[in-house]
């Protein structure tokens, strides 16, 4: 049986990692290839680095991390933030990314998505959607890390860049981000139950119980968290204890 | 002796060849690995890997676009015997043909086609994280044990003609395809360089690997 996967997310900021609560207020949690490898000997199916470097001169720093944990990790690592060009794809994959995660460029130029599919394949193509709730099961997506809101409603967004070639869609709530209340099941399910690809749950999470939500009420393929493993709150190895034990099948 | 990475601009091949590397550096002895496309470079080879990732036409057309390649290919894989290893399109392209985007040929090697996977509708496709595998007992499955987790992205598989050069399958909830075998001809849908130590087996056990 397919696995549920626990994919712990770092926060990168200038080669550093770091974790923010509702995007602002970041505090600083360690050195991104010695949590890569601790994760990786820890059991988490993918990695997730999120670059959240403002300045491009500060990028190179990024490309140096993927490639030292791509060295050290033989899980598949997924690199996202600032991605907008074929050529940033490009560049990651060759520092051993193994997927790309697009977000503003995408909801910019939705064009970059199936280019970026039929270059490199579907599976190393991921759409990061950052959805904030305005209404009733209706939610719209922010670009640029969270700040500038748009128009677009967030399940359409879905829809549209999985037919051109997404291979999953990274989904995190604006509204539970770094809240530890639990994922937008809500959100998930509704975007889940729409599109064929992958849906990763992303924002909120906060105890073990919360995971098994995302996947019963969320029906999220993957569960992504970021602080709560950070500060030894629950190892890899409790979450998926705890999954184990509710019969939801994961990599033990 | 010389293990030989074919690089045709695959996504995957970076973490190919780290993880080939890593395995090589704790064999006794360990193999020159060379990342080439030259064929007077692959002639010299004694084993092959052929990474892929994406669309099988796209890869299809990227290996015959290198002047020579799938020639020098052919000549060390079917002519001279050296042990081979496809890892996802890589191991799709051994097939007759593939169905994806329309019908394409592929090199032939082992019969059967690459064909959409069937799942019922709750089912995500790709087909994309970590799942069992059951295989059949063979020297490139040392060390493993049955139903052990590897990491799978496909919507397409490859659907062997013949039983005997399906050697490995995964439930997705319908049998899968995860190695191929036909004498000197090796091929993985799943990546053994993304997952994790059993992976590092099978790359391990492909380079002890002395076909008959």
């Amino acid at each position: 049986m397919l696995k549920k996967r626990i994919i712990p997310c770092l926060d990168v900021d200038r080669g550093r990692v770091v974790k923010g609560v509702n995007f602002v207020d970041l505090i600083d949690a360690g050195d991104p290839v010695e949590q890569a490898k601790i994760y990786n000997s820890e059991g988490a199916d993918e990695l997730c680095f999120l670059d959240i470097t403002a300045s491009s001169d500060d990028r190179e720093t990024l490309f140096e991390v993927v490639k030292k944990t791509a060295e050290n990790c033989f899980i598949p690592l997924t690199v996202g933030g600032g991605v907008r060009t074929i050529d940033d794809i490009s560049r990651l994959l060759h520092h051993g990314a193994d997927k790309v995660s697009i977000n503003t460029a995408a909801v910019e130029n939705i064009d970059l998505v199936a280019k970026a599919a039929k270059k490199y394949g579907s599976s190393t193509i991921v759409i990061a959607v950052d959805a904030k709730k305005n209404g009733d099961k209706s939610w719209n997506i922010f670009t640029h890390g969270g700040r500038k809101p748009t128009d677009i409603d967030a399940l359409e967004y879905c829809i549209e860049v999985a037919n051109l070639g997404a291979g999953e869609i990274l989904l995190t709530s604006m509204d539970r981000d770094g809240t530890k209340i639990g994922f937008d099941n809500e959100l998930l399910s509704t975007v889940s139950s729409s599109i064929d690809i992958p849906v990763i749950a992303s924002g909120g999470v906060g105890n073990l119980e919360h995971f098994v939500e995302g996947v019963l009420k969320g029906g999220a393929s993957a569960l992504l968290a970021a602080s709560i493993f950070h500060f030894g709150e629950y190892s890899i190895k409790d979450v998926k204890t705890y999954l184990a034990e509710q019969n939801i099948a994961v990599r033990i | 002796m010389k293990l030989v990475i074919i690089n045709y601009g695959s996504g995957n091949l970076h973490s190919v060849h780290k993880a080939l590397e890593a395995v090589n550096n704790n064999l006794e002895n360990p193999y020159e690995i060379i990342v080439t496309n030259t064929p007077s470079e692959i002639l010299k080879a004694d084993k092959i890997v052929l990474p892929g990732v994406g669309a099988f036409q796209d890869c299809k057309n990227a290996i015959h676009k290198i002047d020579g390649l799938f020639e020098s290919l052919e000549q060390v894989v079917i002519g001279e015997k050296k042990a081979f290893m496809g890892i996802c399109v890589g191991m799709q392209l051994l097939a007759e043909k593939s169905l994806e985007f329309g019908e394409c040929e592929g090199f032939g090697w082992i019969p059967g086609e690459v064909i959409k996977i069937e799942a019922p509708a709750d089912y995500k496709i790709p087909h994309m994280g970590w799942n069992e595998v059951t295989f059949r007992n063979h020297e490139l499955l040392n060390n493993i044990s049955q139903n052990t987790d590897f990491y799978f992205v496909h919507s397409y598989y490859f659907r062997t003609q013949k039983n005997e050069n399906c050697i490995a399958t995964t439930k997705y909830p319908n049998p899968i395809t995860a190695a191929v075998l036909k004498e000197n001809i090796f091929g993985t849908q799943f990546h053994p360089e993304k997952s994790h130590n059993n992976g590092k087996q099978i790359i391990t056990n492909f380079l002890e690997w002395e076909p008959s």
